[in-house]
């Protein structure tokens, strides 16, 4: 599913609903970050979006701090230079990374440092995102509910959730 | 790091057609340049942040460490065909090496494009057993060294094919029959639309090698561990298999005759060669081991056949003679270990 105002994939899938009546958007996190969805940490599927936020704005340094690469060296090895670079030259790296990873674009899986119960809390979150997704895809909006409520209390039962993210 | 060390993989599932299974994990070392773009003395770094994570009384492994600048070429070469550590790993310059468990079976290379790439193999199809290991080995690493990792898009690798959870599985498939058949291009087009690479049993480039072909997953990013491995395990590697084995039976039905007589012929021939090359030799293998799991050839056991695949290159007929050999005295050694190794029981 695409963004309402761009076409970027939509990550933050919204749904209001009253009296049997509904509105939804869908924002790429971009976009979200720009409405400022409110307090990621109690919205699983959004707890990035903080980070994001607070990223600083791409410079338009030509070359990478960190290692002294250009954006066309990069492009022309198909090599990032060193870690900056993914920051550094954002906007090309995503798109490097997307189109490398047959349209992924985030990590799942494994942090540093993660517990074996951490895996297995972001395994279930992950699976009720994409069922969450699939379900306002198909405009289940009570489905959509229950399983935002579900995303909610799988993160509550962790007080340490956020850990993963800061 | 013997050969007699190996586990055993008579017992290995799935091993008429799957070889063997790996899992690899991709790291680097927060805070250094990518290898490429490191200078001499980043990358000795890199090496001296990742060496104390293989002290024994923390590590998962007990390793040996080789220095790829100070061993000798023969020695790079033999690494390089025991799939310890890649052909680029054996050939580029500059402070490099790598840690190899005692059974061979796990080597973690230090400065390939990655700081720090970390395989395990085992027979048969057992890429679940594979990543257990690597994966305790990570978690050793990770108590000592602080990886490179990015909120969004997990560890950091120099290729973006690598980013997120650095994990890639791949099985090296024998494929004879759907070679004979002239199906392998149908494999081929599958693979690509499920994401998969196929190369051959040294890398790219050397496909038509015995008929064996390495499938990995090509996206690493997005799933976890588990899902990676969940859909290899369960979607990928089952269907080529399953493909390979009907192939099989289809041979034996429509001439079963033809397929005896050219498991035998080979096996004639290398029971007498006096001299061989390799990729020829690589061929007879082959088809001698489609003999085998058809339970056409009854005096060589399977476990013996797979690691001739490996015995009969070059450098370890040269580390097995213990001094250079010049291309006929080659051709001649593996001739001679090849009479040794399949003579009739
Ligand atoms: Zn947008
Ligand atoms: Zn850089």
């Amino acid at each position: 599913m695409k963004c309402d105002q761009c076409d970027r994939p939509a990550i933050v899938h919204q749904v209001i609903i009253s009296n049997g009546t509904h509105r939804e958007t869908h924002l790429c996190e971009l976009h979200a970050a720009e409405a400022g969805v409110p307090n990621p940490s109690k919205q699983p599927v959004h707890q990035l979006l903080a980070k994001v936020a607070q990223k600083p704005k791409p410079t338009g340094l030509a070359t990478c701090p960190g290692c002294g690469a250009t954006l066309a060296k990069i492009r022309k090895t198909s090599l990032f230079g060193c870690p900056q670079c993914y920051d550094i030259f954002e906007e090309a790296a995503g798109i490097m990374i997307e189109s490398a990873q047959a349209g992924a674009t985030r990590h799942v899986g494994r942090v540093p440092g993660g517990a074996e119960s951490d895996e297995a809390r972001r395994h279930e979150s992950r699976r009720l995102v994409e069922e969450l997704d699939r379900a306002v895809h198909a405009e289940q909006y009570e489905r959509a509910a229950e399983l935002k409520s579900r995303l909610s209390q799988l993160d509550n039962q962790h007080p340490h959730a956020d850990r993963e993210e800061s | 790091m013997t050969d007699q060390e190996r586990t055993p993989d008579t017992d290995a599932p799935d091993n008429d057609v799957v070889l063997t299974s790996r899992a690899r994990i991709a790291r680097n070392v927060a805070g250094i340049p990518f290898v490429h773009r490191a200078d001499e003395v980043q990358r000795k770094q890199a090496i001296e942040r990742v060496l104390p994570s293989l002290n024994p009384s923390t590590c998962s492994e007990e390793t040996e460490w080789f220095d790829l600048e100070s061993i000798t070429a023969l020695q790079r070469r033999v690494l390089f065909e025991k799939n310890l550590i890649s052909r680029q790993h054996a050939d580029l310059r500059g402070p490099r090496g790598v840690a190899v468990a005692r059974d061979g079976n796990l080597s973690m290379m230090v400065n390939e494009e990655d700081h720090v790439r970390m395989h395990a193999i085992a027979p048969g199809l057992q890429p679940g057993k594979c990543f257990e290991r690597v994966r305790q080995l990570d978690k050793s690493a990770e108590q000592k060294i602080e990886w490179a990792f990015h909120q969004r898009w997990g560890y950091q690798t120099a290729c973006p094919t690598n980013s997120g959870t650095g994990v890639r599985f791949s099985a090296m498939l024998h494929l004879p029959a759907l070679r004979l058949t002239r199906e392998l291009e149908k494999v081929r087009q599958a693979a690509k639309d499920l994401h998969l690479a196929v190369r051959g049993y040294y890398g790219e480039g050397s496909e038509s090698s015995g008929h064996f072909y390495q499938v990995s997953n090509q996206v690493t990013l997005g799933c976890s561990e588990q899902e990676l491995l969940d859909r290899f395990m369960k979607t990928i590697v089952p269907g080529i298999v399953n493909y390979e084995r009907s192939a099989r039976q289809a041979l034996l039905r429509r001439d079963q005759i033809a397929i005896e007589d050219r498991v035998q012929r080979d096996l004639a021939i290398l029971r007498s060669a006096r001299v061989i090359k390799v990729d020829e030799a690589m061929r007879r293998l082959s088809t001698i081991r489609l003999g085998v799991c058809l339970d056409l050839v009854q005096d060589v056991p399977l476990d013996r056949l797979n690691r001739l695949f490996q015995q009969i290159q070059s450098g370890q007929l040269q580390q097995t003679a213990a001094r250079s050999l010049t291309p006929p005295e080659s051709q001649a050694a593996r001739a001679t270990l090849l009479r040794e190794q399949l003579a009739g029981q």
